[in-house]
């Protein structure tokens, strides 16, 4: 080992944090950059939360189903949609981490940056949690006041507390997604796509997995989709507490543990696969 | 080898405050019999249903049994035509692509096992820009010179003054880079190469495509920063007379082998004495044609057949 007189500078790192910060700092300049996409997907959040939950308002009028059932079935959907429209936003953020540098063409330039890989997809979490939030609260408030919804007996703190460990789970779910782009260059997206579409299926997002054939319910079980959707339930019209619904907690704790270090030991193996093969050149 | 602390400010904005050093001793770039085949083995595309019955194509070794060295402060050229296996060469280089065979070391780093230590001490100009288009070219640049470890404020203080350096005015850098034209983007990325401070530089065909005045600026500016700056630079190209412009060293690849390499009066000598003509009378491009046997227009085609 030799000590010399005139170093060679490197770089001076700067934390983790505001590394994984310029992520999300990029994320939300392609964001603004895209704004008129943001309307459309907030336009079509709206009407997909008011189109399926009139469907309740329908059954009412019939006079067929008591009217505390029809109250029941109007946040049964409203919540599924929202959840689904915080869900799929987060699917879809994360599991373009790959897809989103192909596009630009800048794929071999973010990748031979000296980042961690994981640090890369904390910030790309992070944006995506942050996105998905902003666009449900705004799709909650616009369709909302559309219907007469009764949430006193809502507990808030263990509605939250599943969105947020939920995530974690989801999160996981979103980056073993988002390496189909790296091992399929031009149809990796459309394969993420398909396994967003799947758990919208099989999650119970606008109807009971009970009602879904014994086969599909298998998938159920393994979808953290499913568990977050039951414990928000649970909170907002029965008014479960944190306690009432360790059962989902504990699943979708068991779902980040096991989701996030697959995730990225499945991203790295991937990345790896990928740099033997020459697959990180841009495309499209 | 990363061996010891040692913070530094410097006022020079294409230097940068300093902590971890590396050895000296070790060069910058040692290449040691690289190969690179591509096709023919497992591809998962090849396992989808629709694919099955389409034809696999061969193995091609696009990069065979490379080996040479860059010392310190050299700018090194490796020439060769379009599909020769530069640009896969510069891949392996910059840690985006994994050799078959083969070992790349960066100050004795090496590029598969210590390949983050690796990525930090280099950076990369391609012949394509490849930016976030819709975002300004400060967003960029602020977004690439974070992941390379800088503060924003080092980013705002140093972007002026190589933007000045290479003929780009400051009012293009609050543009969206869709909107400048193609030597402007091309300046702007070797603006990002540089605003890291590399030690060791790849420039991939950084002049393909420009015009006459972007294509000086560039390379006045690489010319610039290697004579006073601690920069060794890797330069790939097609263009001869760049090559003979900016380089201390010369490989010649084609077909994935490094044919020739010296100093450009040194592969002009060679010529010379083989053809008894005057150095003075022989180009590159003739040195090019009496190695290979052929121009590079017929190099290009014979690599893009392969």
């Amino acid at each position: 080992m030799t000590f010399i007189a005139q170093p060679i500078p490197m770089p001076q790192r700067q934390s983790r944090a505001g590394v994984a910060w310029a992520f999300i700092e990029r994320q939300t300049n392609l964001w603004k950059r895209y704004w008129a996409w943001e309307i459309v997907w907030l336009v079509y959040g709206v009407v997909n939360t008011l189109a399926v939950t009139f469907i309740a308002t329908q059954v009412g009028e019939t006079g067929a189903v008591p009217q505390a059932d029809v109250d029941r079935l109007v946040l049964f959907l409203l919540i599924g949609t929202l959840v689904w429209a915080y869900l799929s936003a987060v699917l879809d953020d994360i599991s373009l981490v790959i897809s989103w540098e192909r596009w630009e063409g800048t794929i071999e330039h973010t990748l031979m940056a000296p980042v961690e890989r994981w640090i890369h997809l904390i910030g790309m979490v992070l944006f995506g949690v942050m996105h998905a939030t902003i666009r449900t609260l705004i799709i909650f408030a616009i369709a909302a006041p559309f219907f007469e919804i009764d949430l006193a007996n809502s507990d808030w703190l263990a509605a939250g507390a599943m969105l947020v460990v939920g995530s974690f789970g989801i999160a996981g779910l979103a980056i073993l997604s988002g390496i189909l782009p790296m091992l399929y260059p031009e149809r990796g997206q459309q394969m993420s796509m398909m396994i967003q579409a799947f758990v919208l299926l099989v999650s119970g997002v606008y109807y009971t997995v009970e009602v879904l054939p014994q086969w599909l319910q298998v998938f159920a079980y393994i979808s953290p989709a499913t568990y977050i959707l039951d414990g928000i339930r649970g909170a907002i019209i029965d008014g479960e507490s944190i306690a009432d619904l360790a059962p989902q907690l504990l699943a979708l704790i068991g779902f980040g543990i096991v989701l996030i270090p697959a995730s990225l030991a499945t991203f790295a193996a991937a990345e790896r696969w990928a740099k033997k093969t020459g697959r990180l050149k841009r495309q499209g | 080898m990363v061996i010891m602390e040692h913070p530094k400010e410097t006022a020079d904005p294409l230097q940068q405050p300093q902590r971890a050093v590396i050895d000296p001793a070790e060069l910058p770039l040692r290449v040691n019999g690289v190969a690179k085949t591509f096709g023919g083995g497992f591809d998962p595309m090849r396992a989808l249903p629709w694919n099955r019955k389409k034809t696999q194509d061969g193995p091609r070794r696009v990069v065979d049994n490379v080996s040479f060295e860059i010392r310190r402060r050299e700018i090194f050229g490796v020439i060769g035509a379009n599909g020769s296996g530069k640009s896969t060469l510069i891949r392996m280089i910059s840690t985006l692509l994994l050799p078959d065979e083969g070992d790349v070391h960066v100050f004795g780093l090496d590029a598969v096992k210590d390949s983050m230590a690796v990525r930090a001490l280099i950076n990369r100009v391609s012949a394509d820009p490849s930016f976030f288009k819709s975002m300004t070219a400060m967003e960029n640049l602020m977004f690439y010179g974070r992941v390379y470890g800088l503060s924003p404020q080092q980013i705002k203080t140093k972007t002026p003054d190589i933007m000045k350096r290479l003929g780009l005015e400051w009012e293009r850098a609050i543009e969206p880079m869709s909107h400048l034209s193609r030597g402007q983007q091309q300046k702007v990325a070797v603006a990002r190469a540089f605003l890291t401070s590399p030690t060791l530089m790849l420039l991939d065909e950084p002049t393909t495509g420009l015009d006459p005045r972007s294509k000086r600026d560039v390379q006045a500016f690489v010319k610039q920063v290697q004579a006073e700056h601690d920069a060794t630079i890797l330069l790939t190209t097609h263009d001869m007379e760049e090559a003979e412009l900016l380089c201390d060293r010369i490989a010649f690849i084609s077909g994935g082998k490094i044919v020739a390499e010296g100093t450009p009066l040194e592969l002009r000598q060679m010529v010379a004495k083989e053809d008894d003509r005057d150095v003075a009378d022989i180009n590159m491009e003739d040195v090019f044609m009496q190695i290979t046997g052929k121009d590079l227009a017929e190099d290009e085609e014979d690599g893009g057949s392969q």
